[in-house]
């Protein structure tokens, strides 16, 4: 139960694009299209999970007992860069299909706000491993529920008619700020434990 | 101090680590490539427009190399680019010229009547959906600027309600052909300078009525052009067609047709 209750409350209540306004440059930069927001989620959720696992160890095992709690932002980022960057060569050479579909957007979430976010907020919060796990998946797809909800209003939002000064990116903020809104109604929806 | 010591030397130990493993994936996992897909990828134009019927230039080159793909297909790059491409394959340069977008219409809104009064979605696709669109004529340009929205170059504009192609901009992609709801744009060899602004095929006396410069398929062109045997003109029902692979070139042409649906280079913009 409790395992449900942080998958809901990372993907619907305290969504990371649209509740912590984590991942923004990605959410609007990628969800012109269904088709490459869906790539972009399929990227950041492998990303995600994969950089949360690696930073909980590098925290509790190497930095915690230095006492180097204060620089693991600079670590972290070190670390996640190098990662996908790994996973990136590794990919290529091991399942080729998948990096074709997910190869050009490894890259762009190296460093993204939203991988980083949630490497922080595991270890502020002192989270233990399988759940920092699990929350950083669930808040992954949190973030690809919200580029393709997205995606899907922008695709819409081509054939609209607009005023000329709101056309393209600032209709897009305005619908981005509505959708937002909407996730804030899930406030409350379940008690959080983080 | 110490700490400082400690913290720099753990982050220099990170990175170190990083780096060797980064260093040891990209020799032990490193993925044979072709050194050729790097150079043809190069060569190409990188406007990654899709008018070869690739992804990408990067795609383009990688058939190209794995020789599903003939080089020749690049229409911005031109012949400059398809030479080079030809060079680094190691095969004889085929020539290819360069095309250019022709919309096939010279219905501006003093010459065909519209018939309604669209407000609609400033799209063609849209004014072509609510009931057949508003022009008269149901095979004309709508000119609601479907092609000029997709055109990467920016070479298409809408003048007096009629989609206009500069010539010293388009690169041949065929975008806009494909965007199209009225399928009136067609590639055609840039070098080419007479052609019949219609898309009309029905008979004449229906085209006069929606349209001042619709073609009746009178064959005044072909008779003035040197007759059948010259072969510069098709014809599809009511509608005549310059024929690319011969296409005519005496400007008088333009003169004799009692349409005016021919014109020189069109409503190209000619500019060199």
């Amino acid at each position: 139960m409790r395992y449900l209750i942080i998958i809901v409350g990372a993907v619907l209540v305290n969504n990371f694009v649209l509740n912590r306004f984590l991942g923004c440059c990605p959410f609007l930069g990628v969800s012109k299209k269904t088709e490459t927001a869906l790539g972009m989620s399929g990227a950041v959720v492998f990303v995600m999970t994969v950089a949360s696992a690696v930073t909980w160890c590098l925290d509790h095992w190497l930095l915690a007992p230095l006492g180097l709690g204060y620089i693991h932002t600079l670590a972290f980022i070190l670390v996640i860069a190098s990662l996908v960057q790994f996973i990136d060569i590794a990919m290529k050479r091991f399942v080729p299909p998948l990096h074709a579909a997910l190869g050009i957007f490894l890259p762009l979430i190296t460093t993204n706000c939203a991988v980083l976010g949630v490497a922080e907020l595991n270890c502020k919060n002192g989270t233990p491993f399988i759940e920092s796990v699990l929350f950083s998946f669930a808040a992954a797809l949190g973030f690809g529920f919200a580029l393709v909800i997205f995606s899907g209003l922008r695709e819409k939002l081509a054939w609209a008619d607009p005023p000329r000064c709101f056309r393209g990116i600032a209709v897009a903020l305005v619908t981005a700020g509505l959708l937002s809104l909407a996730f804030m109604g899930f406030n409350g929806l379940v008690k959080l434990p983080y | 101090m110490n700490a400082i010591l400690i913290a720099i030397c753990v982050i220099a130990g990170i990175g170190a680590l990083a780096a060797l493993a980064l260093a040891i994936a990209d020799k032990y996992l490193a993925v044979q490539e072709d050194p050729r897909i790097g150079l043809a990828t190069a060569a190409l134009p990188g406007a990654n427009c899709g008018g070869c019927g690739f992804a990408g230039c990067a795609d383009y080159a990688r058939a190209l190399v794995e020789g599903t793909a003939a080089p020749g297909a690049c229409a911005p790059g031109g012949d400059a680019v398809n030479a080079e491409l030809a060079k680094i394959l190691g095969v004889a340069a085929t020539a290819t010229e360069r095309r250019v977008a022709l919309v096939k219409c010279g219905g501006t809104r003093s010459e065909a009547i519209r018939v309604g009064d669209y407000n609609g979605i400033c799209d063609c696709a849209a004014a072509a959906a609510t009931a057949g669109g508003d022009k008269g004529c149901r095979f004309g340009c709508l000119g609601y600027g479907a092609c000029a929205n997709v055109c990467p170059k920016h070479a298409i504009r809408i003048e007096d309600g009629l989609a206009v192609v500069d010539k010293r901009l388009c690169i041949g992609c065929g975008k806009c052909v494909s965007v199209c709801p009225r399928k009136l744009i067609e590639l055609v060899p840039a070098s080419a300078t007479i052609h019949v602004l219609c898309n009309n095929p029905v008979r004449g006396p229906e085209v006069t009525k929606v349209c001042g410069v619709g073609c009746i398929g009178c064959h005044l062109c072909e008779k003035n052009a040197g007759g059948k045997e010259a072969n510069h003109f098709t014809f599809n029902g009511f509608l005549a067609k310059v024929n690319y692979e011969n296409p005519p070139t005496d400007a008088a042409l333009a003169d004799k047709c009692p349409r005016k649906c021919i014109r020189e280079d069109a409503h190209f913009e000619t500019g060199n």
